[in-house]
Order: C-alpha cells, then structure tokens, then sequence
C-alpha cells in the first residue's frame, strides 16, 4: 500500500481541479447572464462562492498557502456579491476569470509554497480586496414583517438569512412546505422537488423535523419564497408534497409556535416500502460516482492483457489435443468454454474503456474562457458554437488535448478572425464566429477548429519559409497550394515572427503537430483566404489498448493500428508505376502512394517476391499504402512503451506482447505518414534539425 | 474500543483528511456524509461517539443537522463538532446556540482535530485508550 497520506493529497488535487473547472464553467454562464443585461440568478453566484469557499478550506488543510490566499481574497469578494453588498461588473468578472488561470497555475506548482509566487499573489490579493465595497445601510429588518418563528431563523446560516431578507424586500411571499421523504430516495425527491419549484419559488432551506419521522422517512420543512399566488403554489405541490402555507405577515402579536406535526401524507418517491433490514437501507450510500485513479484502471488494463494472454495459451493446447482423436471431445468442450470466457474478457474490457472516457466538453469550457479572454484582449467581437461536446474520449488524451487545442483557438482569433470594421468592411457580420466541433469517427475522434476569418495566405507562407532558409527557392516553386499550407507546421515558422501577446507563448504550429502526433494523432489545415480556416484533428479515442492488423515483413512481425488501415489488397509487381521517384499503384481509379516497409527498415532482399500484401493506410485525408509480406489477423493489443532509450527510433509506438511469447512493434502510423509525406526531417527532435 | 464517528462535509478532500487523521492508529472508525440528507440517514440509524459537520453545506447545512440531532433520541450521546471557516462568526455563535460542543476552524491540522475529538470523547468517560 501507498502512503495514505499520498492518498489524501491526491484527492485534493482532484478536487481543487474540480473546483476550478465548476468555478470556470460558472463564470462563463456569469459573464453571459451580466452580458445580456438578466438577473443573475443568486443560487449561480452562491455556487461561485461555494467553489472557491471550499477550495480556500481545503487549499489552507494541505499546506497549499497561496492558492489560499488567493482563494481568501476572492471568497470576501463573492461573499459580499451574494449578501448583495456589491455587484456584478466588467472590473470584477476580469478579475474573478483572471483567477481561475492562478488557481491552476498554482496547483501545478512542485512546491506549493514557493516564496516565488508570493509578491505577485499579494498584488493580486490587493486588486481583489480593492474591488470590496462598504456595506450598505439597510433600513430596518425586513424579517421582522413576518412570523417566522425563532426555531427556524437559528438554524439559518448568514447566507440564506441574506436570500431570506433580500426575497421579503423583493416583494416576495413566505411559505412552509412540509412533506415526509423516504430516506433512501431522498437525494431524487429533493432534486425533482427543486425542478418543481425552479420557476415558481427560491428554496431558503430544508429543515428536518424529529416529529413524523422514524429510520425510514423523515419529514421536512422547506422554506420557500415565492411570487406566485398561493393558490397557484398550492396546485402545484399540494398533493405531491404534503402540505403548504403561507407564513403568515405579522400584523399582530407573534403567533405560537406552529406544530410540526403534520402527518406525512405523501412521503414522495419510495413506491413499496423496503422489506429488508431498514439499517442497511438507510447505509446505502447515495453517491453515484467514484473518483478513480488512472493508474488503477492501467493497472486492470494490464491484468485483462495477461488474461488474453493465459487465454491463447490454453487455445494452443487445445489446438494441439484436437488432433489427438480420444481428447477431440474435450478439446471441443474447451474451446466452447474458452470462447464463452473471451466473450466476457471482451466485455471486461469495454467496460474498462469506458470507465477511461470522459466528455471533450472538460476542455471546451476550458477553451470557452480563452475565447472570452482573448477576443477581449484584442477587441474582437467572437461568437462561440460548440457541437459535440458530449464526445467522450480516453481521460489521458483529453488532458494531453487541452493545450494544443488552446493553441488552435488563440490563432483563430488572433490571426483569424477580423476586427469588427474589417469584417463589415468585407460584407461579414460584425461578430466573428469560431466553432468547436467533436465527433467520432470509427475508433477516432475528429476535433475541428474552424473560423470564418481572414483564411491563411498560403504564398506569404511559402515566402517566410524560403526566407528563413527552411525551403530552397527552387523546391519552393513545385509546391501545391495544400502543401504551402502545410509549410505553417514546419518548426521555425510560425513561432518567432508571430509572437504577439495572445497566440505567441514561444509555442508554434509545430509543437501542436509533435503533440498530435505523440498521441497517435493527425493534424490538417485547410483555409480559404478571406473565408476562414479549418484546422482539423484526428485522434484515437483511447491510447490504452488498440486493435492492430498483424503483419509480417521479411519474417519480422509487427503490428499495424487498425485505426489506420482501411482495407488489404494483393501485391502486384506489374502494376507499379514510379512517379517523381516514389512507386505508385492505381486503386479505383485514384493514385496511391505505396512505401515497401521492408525497404523503409532496412530488410533488403529479404522480403519474399509472391504472394505479398498491400495495407491501405488512412490518416486525415492522405492515404498510403504499406507493403507488406504476409497478413497474419486482428489482434487487441496494449502497447508498452520502448523506453526511455528507445524512444527517439522513428515510426514505431512502442511494442507489444502477442502471446506465445512473440513481442511485435507497433508501428506508429501517423509517424510512418509523415515521414513519407513530408520528408524524414519532420519527425526529428527539433535540436537535431539540420 | 475505537469510537465511531461521522464526518458531513461536501468536499472530499476534507472527509478524506479526516478519516486519514481519525482512522490512523485505530483511533475511530469514520463514516463520511457528502450531503446533510446522506448525514440524515445515517443519523437515523446509527450512534456516534462524535459527530464533524461543516457548517456551510448546500440544502441542509450544519446548524440544521444540529438542530437535528439536538432532537434526536439516538444521538444524545454524540459530541458535535462544527466546522467553519470563520470561528466566532455568526454562523458559529448559533451553533453553539444549538448544542455544538467544539468549533474547528478551517483550515486545521492533523494534530488539532485528534487533540480535540480525544478531549472531547475524554470528558465523556468513554476512553479506552
């Protein structure tokens, strides 16, 4: 076992994230109600506050000082923003988004309490306490108006006696809801209770009562305000809800306490009562979700692999006593048996996959806070659409995404899209728009990032690069218009001369490519000038496990992701062509590139002559055909990395065990594409770049 | 003997420090609540030595809970600790009000909340080392 304390300090980090990203998702939908002039609803600015309260505590109990300290400040901030001490403007959304970027940064530190950090945190802390406002002075205590009685204001924490008196000087109606509520089914009931009352009433409090209750249901008082009628209110939950009233004004002496006994007429949401052992019942834990760490579910990933393995073990077994005739019987009770057991291997499997997957939506509301930040920087007006978000993909990947993607949407709106005038002047709406889209695609998912503005100037590029010595005039005259484009991801080209204080963090197009392509992924552009560009980007949903064509070339074998193949056809010496030095074939009438594999490594003359294959790879919209000796199936496989030493050999993902005790290679096919396509060079580390 | 006790706190990273610092050594045996209705139910049917409620939770919040278990026959033995980010607030002030024994503010340390639980449990003779 691990350090528990490991433990805990894990399960904070994932928290403080968490907190941060519902802290980020809920400026967002701030920053919109504040735009379009609505009210903003209390329970969003509360939920704010609660986000950043909660990351305060815990920050302080795991010894992470600034990011309490930022949180500190920003916690008085938002608390006099839902006691309605101060209100919701541009100064204070800048400052409150600004925050979210420190939180993160500060959660990624090593030392959490680097001294560093500490001057630039107190500037910040000074900028937040400046934007605090003097309380105002409120004329007498709207609750004295009502006969609320003295059990219940007690058990009010400050925050809702606030929403209490601000919704009495809003004109607003007490009442009291009080309806019994089956333990066990409690945490539904509540939640279609708050559906119920979403437009009609503000629910102050839930308060327990002793009387009416026992182990299995226990009665409720809720407070409500409300502006509906009363009879309107009590159509709506009489009935449903036990009962409600109206508490009543104080226009004479306070009443007496009111009996909180009424018998819980309709405990909501149980159906049949359970039978069992009421105690188990009510121990039931009522959290539907787990936290797990990755690295358990790599764990179990692992142990389905050494499974699959123990599987084709006990299959050449059986294969071996099929021949003998008195063990034939048996031999096929086994392999029914085994089949069955792979069935549910399979199944095991998926589910673990599907454990891994999480929504891309995580980043785009990452990305939906840079779009804000930088089309305000830069006083562009930039709508954003989002389709897809509900795409799920390997959590491993969408952490590894967020920043290339980051980087995609600043040069949008950087490089792309226009200034308002510009694009009137152009017969564009004044509004940029900038779409995110996901969706899957076979076993990929397919990112685009696309805008509606200038479009790339592909000769512009092809000049930089032949001034910077990246391309030689000549080469540069035979380039088609798509392969210019492509010129944007050559290191060197887009990092110095484009850094401005948004897209150039000294982070170029190239960089994003090297990390598309680390996960497996492709990258491509395509951009209209003065229409927009597209860039788009295909990834494996998952990295953990894969199914791979298994092939053989010059007797070594190797296994070729099947994310990437499209179909095999036969070889046909005859019907090779060569043209400008690179062999070709004619499929369906299109050109296609062939690249023999045993030539590319190096196998000379050792790959047979007859009989050998062609396996169509897709990546993007390039295809390429791999020639190989002999197709031996479809596997499942998990990759494991070569290691640190061989991590700079080009064109293979790792490698694999297939059982038998044969390893093969994986072959990295977005790597073996690029390579082919845009010339050994583009593969290198960029220090060792001609 | 380990005392058993129950930590409501909607954030898991404080219910898992707590059981870290209660649950080492054998000293109690803690059950977790992210919602005061998860707390409801488990005060419904269970007995505890000592009771950690945050005091600003969502729905049922801590001085609620209190309320409760002030009311609550099966709970009349359990030592309440409230815990709250502003000690001396007027959050805290009604909590004691409603028969919180101890405050803690937040954020606090490992030692500070065994210190206080065995002070607490101490007074209740029940301490069996």
């Amino acid at each position: 076992m691990s350090d528990p304390r490991d433990n805990v300090q894990q399960e904070f980090l994932a928290e403080a994230q968490e907190l941060v990203e519902a802290l980020s998702r809920d400026l967002l939908l701030l920053d919109e109600a504040h735009h379009r002039g609505e009210r903003v609803d209390p329970a969003l600015i509360n939920e704010i506050f609660r986000s950043v309260h909660t990351l305060k505590g815990i920050a302080g109990m795991f010894g992470y000082v600034h990011v309490g300290m930022v949180a500190h400040a920003l916690e008085d901030l938002l608390d006099d923003l839902r006691l309605g001490r101060t209100f919701v403007g541009q100064e204070l959304l800048d400052v409150l988004f600004d925050s979210v970027e420190r939180f993160q940064r500060l959660l990624a530190l090593e030392d959490p309490q680097s001294p560093a950090e500490e001057s630039e945190v107190q500037a910040y802390v000074a900028v937040v306490r400046s934007l605090g406002l003097e309380p105002e002075e409120e004329e007498g205590d709207p609750l004295d108006k009502y006969a609320i009685e003295a059990g219940v204001l007690s058990v009010l924490t400050e925050y809702e006696e606030h929403r209490l008196r601000a919704c009495i000087r809003e004109g607003q109606r007490l009442y009291r809801l009080r309806a019994a509520f089956d333990l066990t089914a409690i945490d539904d009931s509540i939640e279609t209770l708050r559906d119920v009352a979403r437009d009609d009433a503000e629910i102050i409090t839930y308060l327990p009562s002793m009387e009416g209750g026992n182990e299995d249901t226990i009665e409720l008082v809720v407070l409500l305000a409300s502006r509906v009628p009363e009879a309107e209110l009590k159509e709506h939950f009489e009935g449903r809800y036990g009962t409600i009233e109206a508490i009543e004004e104080r226009t004479h002496l306070p009443t007496l306490p009111p009996r909180l006994t009424s018998v819980p007429s309709a405990a909501i949401g149980l159906g049949p009562q359970r039978e069992d052992d009421p105690s188990s019942a009510s121990l039931r834990s009522v959290a539907d979700s787990v936290r797990v760490d990755i690295r358990k579910l790599d764990h179990l990933m692992n142990v389905v692999a050494e499974l699959a393995l123990v599987r084709s073990a006990v299959n050449r077994i059986v294969d071996s006593f099929k021949g003998i005739p008195i063990y034939r019987q048996s031999a096929m009770d086994l392999d029914r048996i085994g089949r069955g057991f792979e069935r549910q291997l399979s199944e095991l499997r998926t589910g673990i996959l599907d454990v891994r997957m999480v929504p891309l939506g995580q980043v785009f509301n990452k990305l939906a806070r840079i779009v804000r930040q930088v089309a305000r920087e830069h006083h562009k007006e930039v709508r954003l659409v989002v389709t897809g978000a509900n795409t799920e993909v390997d959590k491993l990947i969408v952490e590894e995404l967020t920043d290339p993607l980051m980087h995609l949407v600043r040069n949008a709106i950087d490089h792309g899209i226009e200034l308002a005038e510009e694009r009137t002047r152009a017969a564009k709406p004044p509004e940029g728009t900038l779409a995110l889209n996901a969706y899957h695609k076979g076993s990929n998912v397919v990112i685009e990032v696309e805008d509606d503005g200038v479009g790339m100037k592909a000769h512009e590029l092809r000049e930089t690069a032949v001034a910077r010595g990246l391309l030689s005039a000549d080469a540069s005259h035979e380039l088609t218009r798509q392969e210019m484009l492509n010129l944007v991801f050559l290191p060197g080209l887009s990092t110095s001369s484009e850094i401005t204080n948004l897209s150039g963090r000294g982070v170029g197009m190239d960089v994003v490519k090297t990390n598309i392509l680390r996960m497996g992924g492709m990258i491509s552009i395509a951009s209209e000038q003065g229409i927009g560009t597209k860039i788009t980007v295909t990834l494996p949903i998952t990295l953990a496990i894969i199914r791979a064509l298994i092939v053989t070339v010059a007797s070594q074998t190797f296994a070729l992701p099947i994310t990437a193949v499209r179909e095999a056809i036969p070889y046909v010496p005859e019907e090779v062509r060569t043209i400008q030095g690179r062999e070709v074939i004619t499929l369906r009438g299109e050109t296609l590139a062939i690249c023999d594999l045993g030539s590319l490594f190096g196998f000379r003359g050792s790959s047979r002559h007859e009989g050998r294959f062609i396996v169509v790879g897709a990546m993007g919209n390039r295809e390429l055909g791999f020639v190989v000796d002999d197709l031996l199936g479809q596997e499942d496989v998990i990759i494991k990395s070569l290691g640190k030493s061989l991590a700079s050999v080009r064109g293979f993902a790792g490698a694999t065990d297939l059982g038998d005790q044969k390893v093969a290679l994986v072959l990295d096919a977005p790597g073996l594409f690029t390579e082919y396509f845009d010339g050994p060079d583009a593969l290198l580390p960029l220090e060792t770049r001609p | 003997m380990a005392f058993e006790a129950l930590i409501v706190d909607d954030s898991s990273a404080v219910r898992a420090f707590v059981r870290a610092a209660l649950e080492d050594a054998g000293f109690a045996r803690v059950q977790e609540a992210e919602t005061g209705f998860e707390a409801l139910r488990l005060l419904a049917s269970n007995a505890f030595d000592v009771v950690i409620i945050d005091v600003n939770m969502p729905d049922i919040n801590g001085l609620e809970l209190l309320a409760f278990m002030k009311k609550s026959p099966r709970q009349q033995g359990a030592r309440k600790i409230l815990l709250s980010t502003q000690a001396g607030g007027p959050d805290s002030k009604r909590g004691t009000e409603l028969g919180a024994d101890a405050f803690l503010e937040k954020p606090f340390e490992v030692d500070e909340l065994r210190a206080l639980v065995g002070s607490l449990l101490g007074a209740t003779g029940k301490v069996s080392g």
